[in-house]
This record gives structure tokens, sequence and C-alpha cells, in this order.
């Protein structure tokens, strides 16, 4: 099963074009926070940028915590989200541990479903959606590297 | 998707409240450019100075921002310290995303705070925060300070000014995000009269895309047309730094206060010399995928043994002529020098750096000394420069007062008018001819961006001043068309009016799309009815000697063409900005 994962962040410009596109194409939403994947300065924009996504667990701590079946271990890491059972209690989110599970003022989660659909809007390739186990040795150099 | 009315927040500072009004006018004037001419003509007071504190400050977005690539601009309008008129200054970074995500798409502020203030907003809360403590400080500082403060890390846009603004300098602007800026014709000393040392706008909301395939499909055509095609590489390679050789090699690159067009040491500050030497990396802003931004890097010895700091500036082709090539200073590093003290005390490159390139020559001339410049100011002299500027920025004495206030105040005062390279604000950086130069002494913002003036003298070696006429009305109602919507200009060449239709329509604004043509007439009025009814005369404006003296690559500036061009210029500005009742549409 592939994952999103995001090893090249220090290419990245700020142009949001990831997370605008997951909440666009992902949840048919304009925004920049109800998207699985959510970009950040650390520190204002001269000290770069971090994306805030799903990192995969496997078990996953919010499928555990999860006291509905909304969210659900996913093979391969991460979790399958059956929106239509979360009762919106936020137990996810608090399960968490990078802080990936964002909770709209309603109480509505948002997480990567490792879809990949974000990987073709990003113009610095610093996503990727791949098998773990078929991950090339130094693929953090990343395509168009010198 | 686009609702058919504009929701807008106005914040009374005096009172520290804020009402959302409802304003139509969606079909006639669409946003950004349109919804600020349109604001300014209900909350405005063209009578009334600039620094009354009921006059307006506006930021506007507009229908398609942040629902396609590029449409990242916010149009900032108020009435000018520079020329106590109507105003316009265009900027990015994430403030326009933000303000559409905080569910607006106007805040305009009225009214003076009590105390030296941050104005903090988003879709869930509205507050003025008491921040004398920032008092005086640097831009970097004032932005190090309200990060600790305010929430919304990454989705939020800071917007504040520096000691310029505070100072009452005509020539202070408000930095947006760190790298963008609210630059020219003084909107940070707007907010300066307004007590009000910063705004932070936070986008916390989400709303509902059209549903089907119709939209993401053309959102798709619309990021790889930009990202996957040429039409964005000079942008995103060495950005506009890359004009500095073009416009080198045709003559046309302003040197030494405009002594010359040309010169060897291009070498040392072009676009390829600050890549290779300084270029640390590339940043956007949001919702743009292009990355134009240039960050480059210095790094500064301050004592022995071996200690470094390092400094993040971000270049572009303007900073780079009016800090480098209008000084004679001529190493990039140097240069990036000059626009960080530039950047800390608030002021817009542009005008600092000519004001200084005049002051310079002033110098050379005997009509000023250092009793006025308090440094030795001399071209090339960079070291004095970054003083120069602080002084500037903080207004230091008499002499530094006026000369924020433009060259042509201070020339008015001490002599040497003839040389001050003014053009309705100091020159932005194209000596390109006699269609740029009435393009910018007389256009709306006094920005090359007004229209193509500088690619019209490129390309046309012989023209008619009626040919060259229509090309900058047509030109001018193009570009007001996309700062309506409102688009960074760099993707004029994506964006007709065709594909601005086809947006418009997926989001379900059909009655819009049917009428841009009218539209971009309506807003293209407005703007100069406004700039009219706050006291602007066309014809009273003047080129100086300076400009006279130009040889570019056509060869010496011909002064009769320049004068057809500027009176014919004026005489369609005033048709154009005709009151309403008169007009045709």
């Amino acid at each position: 099963m592939k994952v999103l994962t995001t090893p090249r962040m220090e290419r990245c410009i700020g142009c949001y074009a990831c997370s605008l596109a997951c909440a666009r194409l992902v949840h048919g939403q304009l925004s920049w926070l109800t998207a699985g994947i959510r970009i950040r300065s650390s520190g204002g924009l001269s000290t770069g940028f971090e994306a805030r996504t799903c990192l995969a667990c496997l078990p996953a701590p919010c499928a555990a915590a999860c006291p509905t079946g909304a969210f659900a271990q996913r093979k391969g890491g991460g979790v399958r989200v059956q929106k239509d059972l979360c009762i919106r209690c936020g137990d996810c989110a608090a399960a968490c541990p990078v802080e990936a599970v964002y909770l709209d003022n309603q109480g509505q989660p948002y997480v990567c479903i490792h879809c990949g659909r974000c990987v073709g809007f990003c113009p610095h390739d610093c996503l990727e959606w791949s098998d773990p186990g078929e991950r090339a040795p130094g693929a953090a150099a990343g395509k168009g590297a010198a | 998707m686009i609702r058919d009315h504009f929701r807008v927040l106005v914040m009374d500072l005096a009172a520290g409240r804020g009402r959302v009004e409802r304003h139509d006018g969606r079909e006639t004037v669409a946003g950004g450019s349109g919804l600020a001419a349109w604001l300014f003509g209900h909350y405005g007071r063209p009578a009334s100075p600039w620094n009354d504190p009921a006059q307006p400050l506006i930021f506007a977005i507009g229908p398609l921002t942040g629902a396609f690539p590029l449409m990242s601009k916010t149009v900032c309008a108020f009435k000018s310290p520079y020329h106590d008129q109507y105003a316009e200054s265009h900027a990015g970074g994430r403030s326009a995303l933000a303000l559409r995500m905080a569910d607006l798409d106007a805040l305009v502020v009225t009214g003076r705070a009590p105390r030296l203030s941050c104005l903090a907003l988003g879709g869930h809360h509205l507050e003025l925060r008491d921040v004398h403590f920032l008092a005086g400080k640097p831009v970097d500082e004032v932005g190090k300070v309200l990060r600790r403060m305010l929430g919304g890390a990454g989705h939020r846009s800071m917007l504040r000014i520096g000691p310029a603004g505070e100072s009452g300098a005509a020539m202070a602007g408000i930095t947006v995000d760190t790298y963008r800026h609210f630059g020219r014709l003084g909107a940070g000393a707007v907010m300066g009269a307004k007590n009000l040392k910063a705004i932070v706008v936070e986008g916390d909301r989400a709303f509902p895309l059209p549903a089907g395939k119709d939209y993401p499909k053309l959102f798709e055509r619309v990021h790889h047309q930009l990202t996957r095609t040429d039409m964005m590489h000079k942008y995103h390679d060495l950005g506009t730094a890359a004009n500095l050789e073009t416009l080198n090699g045709l003559q046309s690159l302003p040197w030494r206060n405009l002594r010359q067009t040309a010169d060897a040491a291009i070498d040392g500050v072009s676009g390829r010399r600050f890549a290779d030497d300084t270029l640390l990396r590339n940043a956007a802003c949001a919702g743009c995928p292009v990355g134009c931004i240039h960050v480059g890097f210095l790094r500064e010895k301050f004592m022995e043994p071996n200690q470094y700091l390092y400094r993040q500036v971000s270049y572009d082709y303007e900073p780079i002529f009016a800090t480098g090539t209008m000084l004679g200073v001529v190493e990039a590093p140097a240069v990036l020098g000059i626009m960080d003290t530039v950047e800390q005390m608030g002021l817009d490159v542009m005008s600092a750096g000519v004001a200084l390139a005049w002051a310079t020559e002033a110098v050379e001339k005997g009509l000023i000394d250092l009793a006025q410049t308090l440094v030795p100011l001399q071209f090339g002299q960079a070291a004095a420069y970054r003083q120069a500027v602080e002084h500037l920025g903080r207004g230091t004495n008499d002499f530094y007062r006026l000369l924020a206030q433009g060259a042509l105040k201070a020339a008015a005062h001490y002599g040497g008018g003839d040389f001050a390279c003014v053009l309705g604000q100091e020159m932005a950086g194209y000596a390109t001819g006699e269609v740029f130069f009435t393009a910018q002494a007389l256009g709306l913002r006094h920005s090359h961006l007004d229209s193509g003036g500088y690619s019209f003298d490129q390309k046309h070696a012989a023209y008619t001043t009626a040919e060259a006429l229509d090309f900058l009305v047509a030109d001018e109602g193009g570009r007001v068309l996309l700062t309506s919507m409102a688009a960074c200009l760099f993707a004029r060449g994506v964006y007709t009016p065709t594909l601005l239709a086809e947006c418009l329509e997926v989001l379900g604004a059909r009655g819009l799309a049917a009428g841009l043509a009218d539209v971009a007439r309506r807003v293209q009025a407005l703007r100069w009815r406004q700039r009219l009814a706050t006291g602007f005369d066309p014809h009273a404006v003047t080129i100086p000697e300076r400009f006279r003296e130009v040889t570019t690559w056509k060869g010496p500036l011909d002064g009769e063409r320049l004068d057809a061009l500027m009176a014919g210029y004026a005489a369609r500005i005033l048709e154009l900005g005709r009151p309403e009742q008169d007009a045709p549409v």
C-alpha cells in the first residue's frame, strides 16, 4: 500500500498547492486547514516550512482511540476514514502523536488518507507517494536533483 | 462559491470595534482594484487630508482569490501621504488568501487607535491589542514578537510597518509576511497615522467548492499551464533580476541617478551574479506554485575572531536597480545589505534608493553637505548608504524628514529639481524611453505595472503618438481587469479574458463572467474618477530635465515626442475619469 511521505520539505516554497489540492479534491473545500496535509512556517518565513500530515503509523493510535470505527487501521499504515460513523468526539486528534488530525470548529476530523492526489501539485517535488518497501535508497534527493 | 455581494469588515480603531457590512456591486466592479475604488467612494473623504483619522485604509481581494493559482494579490487603497490623492498599492504573500479564508472580501480600517496597536482578526475573532512596546521597532523584530503573541502560524498574514511608517515618511511601505510589500505611495505612513503597527489576519475558515469535476479539471489545466510550460520560466529561474543585464544591454538601466543607462560593471549585480553568489532559496505567495520570490543570503562578520551573522533578504529587479545601479553599488552582497536596512526601516525600496541617488548628486553639486546628510554620501559607498537609509526611515533631522516626503519635496527646498528622478513618484528602473516616462509619470499608481510602457518602448523603434496612447489606455484596461480578480500580473499571459470568464463561470458567477469587458471599462473609469476627485491634475505633471538627457538604444530621448505623449495621455485620463453622469458606461 502506498503512503504519502514528505522527504524533501527543505525544498518547500510555501505555495500551499498540496494543501489546497487536498482540501479541494478530497474534501471539496477551499481551506488551509480542512486538509490531510497542512503547511506551516516554523517560526516565520525565514525558517522554512513543515508539513503536518499523517506518518502512517502501524498500528495507528488514532484508529485504536476511535470508539465508533470511523477511523480504522489502513493496511500499510495510516487510517481508513468513514465520515458517517464519526461522532466528533475528537479522540483521534488527541491520540495522534504528531498533530496530524485537524478538527474543525464542529469537531469534524481531517486526516491524510494517503491517496496521493496532492503530490502532482507540488512544483518542487517535496512529496512522495510510494510503497515503503519499494522506496529507493537516496530518494531524499528527489527528481531534478543536480 | 462567489457570493453576489461583498462581505466587508469595517474596523473603527478609535472605538476598538468592527462591524461586518454587506455591499452590492459584484457584477459591477468584481473585486480587487474595482472593489477598493468602490469602497473609497463610500468611505473616503476626498477633500480631507490623507492623515484625517476618518480616512479609510482599504484591503480588497477578488472573486477568484484562492480558487485558482496566482490569484494571490491584495489591493490596498488609501489617500496617499505622497501626493494627498487616491492611491493603490498591491502585495501578495499570504495576505489575499488569509482574507479569503477569514471570509472577507475587504477590510476597511478607519479611525486612529488611542495607543500603538495591532489589529488581529480571523474568521472567528477580532481584537485590537496594545503594542506600545513595539514603537520604533524594526520590521523583523515586530514580526518575531507578534508571532509569539498571536496564534495561527502558517495560516495567517502579518502586515507590519517599521520606523518609517511611524515617522510619517511618504515613502513608508507595509511589509507583508517578511518578503512582500505594499511598497509605494506611503501606505505605511497611513498605518502609522492610525497608530497601527500591524494587522494580522488568520485564515481559519473553510468554504464549500462546486460539486462535480468541472472546477477541479479547470484548476488542473490552469495549474499545469503555469507550471509545465515556459510561460513563467523567467520568474522561476533568475526571477525579475534577469532584467538587469537585459536592460543594461538596451541602454535602459538607470545608473548613478540616471546619468548613465549602461555600465560595464553590470556583472557584479546581474541576475546571474545574484543567483550564483547569494541565492539561498525561492519562496512563494500562498496559492502560487511559481515561487518567484528570490531570497538572498548575506553573511556579515560583526566581530573578531570569526563571529558572523546572516541575513535573508528577498531581491528582485527593482530593489537591485534602486539600491545597486542607481547608487553605483556594484557588489551583490553590498546591495543586499542596503536592501536589508531598507526592509528593517519599512521603507519603499525604489523610493528610498532613488531619493538617496538624488541626495548624492546634490552633495556632488554642493547643494547640501554633511550637515544635512550626516554621513558622506558618495556613489558606490554602501556602508554610508545603509546609515543614510536608517536616517531616512527614522527621520533623524529636517533634511531626512523632508527627503522622506519625496526627492522633489527636498529639491524644492535645497534646489536640484532638474536631476530628481521622479515620475509621479521616484522612478522605477526603466529608462526605456518616452512611453514609459509618460506611463509612470501619469499612471494611476505611478508604477511600472500600471501599463506596459516599458515594454512598448523596447519593442517599437517607430510609432505614432496615437498608437502609443491607444496602447497605454488599452493595456491599463486589461491590467485593471486582472487586478480586480485579483491576479498577480506575472500571470497576465495566462489569464486571458476568455480564461477569466471560464474561471468565474465554473464557480457560478455567470453574470460577472459575461460582463467582463464592461467591468474593465467601468473599473478603469472609477479609479480615475477617485484620483481626479482627490485633486489630480494630469496636465500639471512635469518631467524633470534629467529624463530628457537620457540616451537609450534608440538614441537621445525625443523631447517633443515626450511632450506630445504627456499632453495626449493627460487628455485621455481626463476623458477616462470624467464624471459618471457624462460617461458612456
